[in-house]
């Protein structure tokens, strides 16, 4: 059993400066670029037990922890990471990094670009989950690590495991690719338009370089967010959740917030552009558009996956409708078709997309059993 | 990850019957206690596949790859005549699609090694002459809480192959963990059956 309650404690961010530029995938080079990151527990003398962690559209490096005794919020991914529990850091060496074009202290749209110091806005160039990998080669180089133990990732987090497979395939044992997909369908890039049109046609928006302004476009963000949200849960889950719950218990016959379910969505998207950037969103969005591993070999993923010599753990959630389990058995199919190692798990759950963040029973069972074959690998 | 020696004696002749290295896919993979013994005694790469979760947990646990997976489903996972050896151990009796089940194991690999319980044991016989249906080791369920619906004996198995062009290869009968060679359909608790196109 695994002891979901005990903690890596407080952590502290770090910061890695590159002065090499970076190539990406639009043809832009980016000149220098700093990455944030955290990391829990210890490298081994081997150095062969390092996990990286990657994150979602609005996740960060801070994946496990807390910034002090009071802070009221732990890292995000606290109740898979941490001693004891399935990505356990009292064998692993676990890192957690922002990504290029973040907003949590990597370089991104918010940051300030060096040649002119003004923050970055509308110039700072779009990154693709390829470029993303490329970067995290180079923070693992920066930490010493040639090789990483696992690289885990959920939905755009599984992308990049499972690009890091192909492009560094001597670089990582296992990925493990968690409600994600091989590429988004006509109806995920839809969603993701309709919230970058929210952002883009916000009046505070500005094209991009609103910081100058003071303004930030608040409503575009909420209502992406919202948007984001009601992708995130099931219906059932939703349900159960908020039914048709009334605030006041009778009709206002008005338009303000009466249902539950309005009143945490419109809580959820004002906390939300408290503190995310609306740039950020709209990169994050294009790069889980354009993920394509097989674009590059004529469509045929089998072909993409070829070179691969990770194993492969792929998990996906029955009330995900975001990235549903169909989408993860493709990225099956073609693991088999392709002769890799690979489990596949498809945990009943009713929370949606967002069941990866949460702790389903199986769910810890299928990563707790995976990670033990990963650390008996490794000697972690 | 256990090192296991000894197997389940309906189990251990299914192994016998795969080849050194070669590639497997077992249906109905339980907790992969049969992968695993091929992949350290006959260096197979396999591939189990069960509905259950706990038993994909135990697969990891085993150093199995599994995939969960509804066989009633069909295996669209799996691409033509990809594998040497597709198992399917003790679960046909339980399917929907029977038929189906049997034609997509042999379109994913050359042969199929197909267990059942024998219906035609003579204990089972004995147990409805005495007016029950019948309850054993092989058959452990009462008849409202059993999940096995398709009861056959040797010969209708056999009648099945042939309306689909099947060819037997290779049978085997057993009870008690025994070779029965006299009067198999009535002396045989399980049967083993090595099917193919060729």
């Amino acid at each position: 059993m695994s002891n979901l309650s005990s903690s890596v404690g407080i952590v502290t961010p770090q910061h890695a400066d590159f002065a090499t530029p970076l190539p990406l995938n639009s043809g832009h080079v980016l000149a220098s670029y700093r990455l944030t990151f955290e990391t829990y527990g210890t490298l081994n003398a081997a150095r062969s037990n390092g996990i990286l962690i990657c994150h979602a559209l609005s996740g960060h490096h801070h994946v496990a922890g807390r910034y002090s005794a009071d802070d009221k919020a732990a890292g995000w991914w606290d109740n898979m990471v941490g001693p004891g529990k399935p990505i356990d850091t009292n064998r692993f060496f676990v890192v957690g990094v922002n990504n290029l074009g973040g907003c949590h202290g990597s370089s991104g749209p918010s940051s300030i670009d060096p040649d002119c110091g003004q923050p970055w806005g509308s110039r700072f160039p779009v990154v693709t989950v390829p470029d993303w990998v490329t970067a995290q080669a180079r923070l693992a180089d920066r930490l010493g690590i040639d090789r990483w133990a696992a690289v885990i990732g959920g939905s755009l987090g599984g992308m990049q495991a499972l690009q890091w497979s192909i492009d560094y395939p001597e670089r990582i044992a296992h990925a493990l690719v968690i409600a994600s997909a091989p590429k988004l369908s006509a109806q995920n890039i839809a969603f993701n338009d309709v919230a970058r049109q929210a952002i883009i046609t916000d009046p505070d928006f500005l094209g991009g370089d609103f910081y100058a302004h003071g303004a930030i476009p608040r409503r575009g963000l909420r209502l992406a967010r919202m948007l984001g949200h009601i992708t995130y849960l099931s219906d059932d889950g939703m349900g159960e959740k908020f039914g048709r719950m009334l605030r006041s218990g009778e009709y206002q016959f008005g338009y303000d917030v009466e249902f539950e379910i309005e009143s945490y969505l419109r809580y959820q998207g004002d906390k939300f552009s408290d503190y995310f950037d609306a740039n950020t969103y709209l990169l994050m969005t294009k790069a889980l558009d354009y993920f394509d591993p097989a674009k590059d070999y004529g469509g045929d993923l089998v072909a993409a996956l070829k070179k691969a010599t990770a194993s492969f753990l792929v998990a996906s959630f029955t009330s995900d409708w975001r990235f549903s389990p169909e989408r993860s058995r493709e990225t099956v199919k073609a693991l088999i078709a392709a002769g890799k190692r690979v489990c596949y798990g498809e945990i009943e759950s009713v929370h949606g997309h967002d069941a990866f963040l949460m702790t389903d029973q199986p769910y810890v069972d299928l990563m707790q059993a995976y990670l033990d074959r990963v650390a008996e690998e490794v000697n972690a | 990850m256990t090192t296991l020696t000894t197997l389940r004696p309906d189990l251990q002749l299914i192994a016998d019957w795969v080849a050194p290295a070669s590639r497997v896919l077992d249906l109905g993979c339980g907790e992969g206690e049969l992968l695993a013994w091929l992949q350290q005694h006959k260096q197979v790469n396999g591939y189990g596949v069960d509905f259950d979760v706990n038993n994909v947990v135990s697969c990891v646990k085993a150093g199995v790859n599994a995939i969960q997976g509804d066989l009633e489903a069909g295996l669209a996972e799996f691409e033509d005549q990809r594998f040497e050896h597709v198992v399917l151990s003790q679960t046909i009796q339980a399917m929907q699609h029977t038929e189906e089940i049997l034609l997509e194991m042999l379109r994913v690999g050359r042969e199929a090694i197909v267990t059942f319980p024998n219906f035609g044991y003579w204990q089972n016989r004995w147990q409805i002459m005495q007016g029950h249906m019948p309850v054993s080791d092989d058959m452990p369920y009462q008849w409202y809480n059993t999940p096995n619906i398709h009861w056959c004996m040797l010969g209708d198995f056999e009648n099945l192959c042939a309306k689909n062009h099947i060819r037997v290869l290779e049978r085997v009968v057993m009870a008690h963990g025994r070779r029965v060679s006299f009067l198999p359909n009535l002396r045989g608790s399980l049967a083993f059956y090595r099917v193919g196109r060729g």
